[in-house]
């Protein structure tokens, strides 16, 4: 809540939230001890960039450009709120408890050392808000008070005026509870405390510098990334327009150029299947791709559900194949339609043209297509095909199969 | 005979938005184009358009963003959504903003007028890929405590009307393969609509995040 840090590590290493937060509230125990992890981490810790890592390169372009409405999440922060709050009180009940019993930090310590921590946290979260609106370029050239500050107004300096008072206040209690006959041994403390003091505030700005390395080396990450970029617009893009150019005259020729890289782009930009060949529907997304390059139609792929691929599915997805060959080569149809859909063991597949369709009971025998490719192989796999189709009116393979030894997580 | 139908096209790229034009030009009357959010509204606004042809994305904050800003003044505007990306999640978000409906880009001349016919009568305009969408937001069983079932759930007979379109049915084929007027189809679309927005299904959002990571 203060830092992230729980919320971070949580993310990081796939657990709930809570449990981090009460391993920090246990840690406090042992002399503050979780106070202290809390805070070095999150010095220590990168800052996450909240863009989403699997996000496709296109949608994550959109995102930066600001093309998309940025969703608002609905869940309510009152839930994590209270969650905190109570470990918090939790944490320092269990504090005040061992204080009473005498474990833990003798009085005159625990004090100092509690107003000293949270002066310092805020003091640290200041130089880290300062430092963000650094990066986010809305104050390019700070001054030395203004890195403190940032841009945060009345709020920024209320948190760092309060977090100078509460370390001085700490110092101060601290020398007051330990001033007694060994007067050199307070002036001692006294000037290392000033020297403390000193360093702890000028933390921040050391910090900054070993921050701004870092910074640089994720520049140097995203020019890497740029120059992949252009190559991969160059092996297809370029290369295309070129052979584009050259077809010129042919039309059909061109359609298919523009079509196979249209295809191509939208996979990198938008991918929102798995590398092909994992699932029912990359798989059929695959073969719907070859289709569209041999033969002169466009085949659109619609999906609910999904599940990855095994024997019996790949023999499903070639007899889909099969059904969109055919819609492509016999119907006329300029366009063909896939969908399939998986629901608990059951897996369906359409293919559908708006053809010029045919009868099926007149199928010459010479014929194989329907009959051996399609039909015969779903039923060796103990899955069904049937064809509806009447001239005129188009054509629709649906291709059913149950799926077996398959528990219903698998599938989705 | 020249159609009263008025049209603003909003769209970041210019080449689309000629292209539009040009295929458009004979059917429908082309009032308007912008660019970008702020344009958009103001556009929009000024002409008063029968429908919108709304890019889903769009500098300063995508469709969705218009359609909201466009509603708070006049709620009655008629926006059909289209883009290149097929982003579930964002397909979704424009939705639920308001607009009657989703076509992708590659869409031929003469489906597209009829897709902006049928949105300027107050239907709703389902491609195959949008009722995919539909289709796999409102799948699964739904605890029986919702606060509002209805909104949250198909009835049957929608998910038959979804399950063909997403086969590629056009709306005249699904009523004749169910037996069913076209008036009905369409009242049945219009309604998997009204749910597609009002549906507090907590699913379908998370759901619409989640896809991606199939």
């Amino acid at each position: 809540m203060v830092g992230g840090v729980a919320a971070g590590l949580a993310e990081h290493f796939g657990i709930d939230v809570f449990w981090v937060r009460l391993a920090f509230v246990v840690g406090t125990w042992a002399n503050g001890f979780g106070v202290l992890v809390y805070i070095a981490l999150w010095r220590l810790l990168p800052q996450g960039e909240p863009a989403d890592p699997h996000q496709p390169a296109g949608l994550a372009s959109a995102t930066r450009r600001g093309l998309r409405t940025p969703r608002r999440t609905s869940r309510l922060p009152g839930g994590d709120l209270g969650q905190t709050l109570a470990l918090i009180v939790l944490g320092l009940g269990v504090l005040l408890l061992q204080e009473q019993l005498g474990w833990g930090l003798a009085n005159h310590l625990f004090w100092p050392l509690m107003i000293a921590v949270a002066g310092l946290a805020l003091l640290w979260r200041q130089a880290d808000e300062a430092q963000r609106q650094r990066w986010a370029g809305t104050n390019p050239d700070v001054p030395v008070l203004g890195l403190l500050l940032g841009g945060g107004g009345w709020a920024a300096v209320l948190r760092l005026g309060l977090g100078a008072m509460l370390l001085a206040s700490a110092i101060g209690l601290f020398v007051a509870q330990s001033r007694g006959p060994e007067a050199l041994g307070v002036v001692a403390i006294a000037t290392m405390l000033a020297l403390g003091g000193l360093g702890l505030l000028l933390g921040p700005w050391i910090h900054r510098l070993t921050r701004d390395l870092a910074a640089e080396r994720r520049e140097r990450v995203r020019s890497q990334a740029r120059a992949d970029m252009a190559a991969h617009l160059h092996d297809s893009v370029l290369q295309t327009l070129a052979l584009l150019q050259r077809h010129a005259g042919d039309a059909r020729t061109v359609a298919r150029l523009a079509r196979r890289q249209e295809r191509e782009l939208r996979e990198w930009l938008y991918a929102d299947s798995g590398p092909s060949g994992e699932t029912l529907r990359a798989a059929l997304a695959a073969v719907a791709a070859e289709v569209e390059d041999r033969h002169d139609v466009t085949v659109e792929v619609v999906g609910v559900g999904d599940v990855p691929m095994d024997d019996t599915l790949a023999a499903m997805v070639r007899a889909a194949g099969e059904a969109m060959v055919n819609a492509a080569k016999h119907s006329g149809a300029g366009h063909v339609d896939v969908y399939a859909e998986t629901a608990g063991p059951k897996v369906e597949v359409f293919v559908r043209d708006r053809g010029a369709g045919f009868d099926p009971e007149a199928i010459p025998e010479g014929r194989l297509g329907i009959r051996e490719s399609i039909r015969g192989r779903m039923e060796r796999h103990g899955g069904m095909a049937d064809v509806r189709s009447a001239p005129g009116e188009g054509t629709e393979v649906r291709l059913s199969m149950t799926l077996q030894e398959r528990d219903e997580e698998s599938t989705r | 005979m020249k159609s009263a139908l008025t049209v603003v096209v909003v769209d970041d790229h210019q080449m689309f938005r000629t292209g539009v034009r040009s295929e458009l030009g004979g059917s429908v009357t082309i009032v308007g184009e912008a660019e970008d959010v702020d344009s958009a509204v103001a556009v929009i606004e000024e002409t008063e358009p029968s429908v919108v042809l709304l890019d889903v994305h769009l500098p300063g904050g995508g469709g969705a963003e218009v359609v909201r800003r466009v509603h708070q003044r006049g709620p009655d505007r008629k926006f059909l959504a289209l883009s290149v990306s097929d982003a579930a999640e964002d397909v979704i978000g424009v939705i639920r903003a308001g607009a009657r409906g989703y076509v992708t880009k590659n869409i031929t001349g003469p489906e597209l007028v009829d897709a902006i016919r049928r949105v300027a009568d107050g239907d709703a305009v389902f491609s195959p890929r949008l009722a995919g969408f539909v289709l796999d937001a409102f799948a699964g069983t739904i605890e029986v405590a919702q606060v509002d079932e209805d909104l949250d759930r198909l009835t049957e007979r929608e998910r038959e009307v979804m399950r063909l379109i997403a086969r590629g049915y056009a709306y005249k084929e699904v009523a004749k393969e169910l037996f069913i007027s076209i008036k009905t189809v369409e009242t049945h679309v219009s309604s998997v609509l009204r749910k597609l927005q009002l549906s507090s299904r907590h699913e379908l959002t998370r759901w619409a995040s989640d896809r991606r990571l199939i």
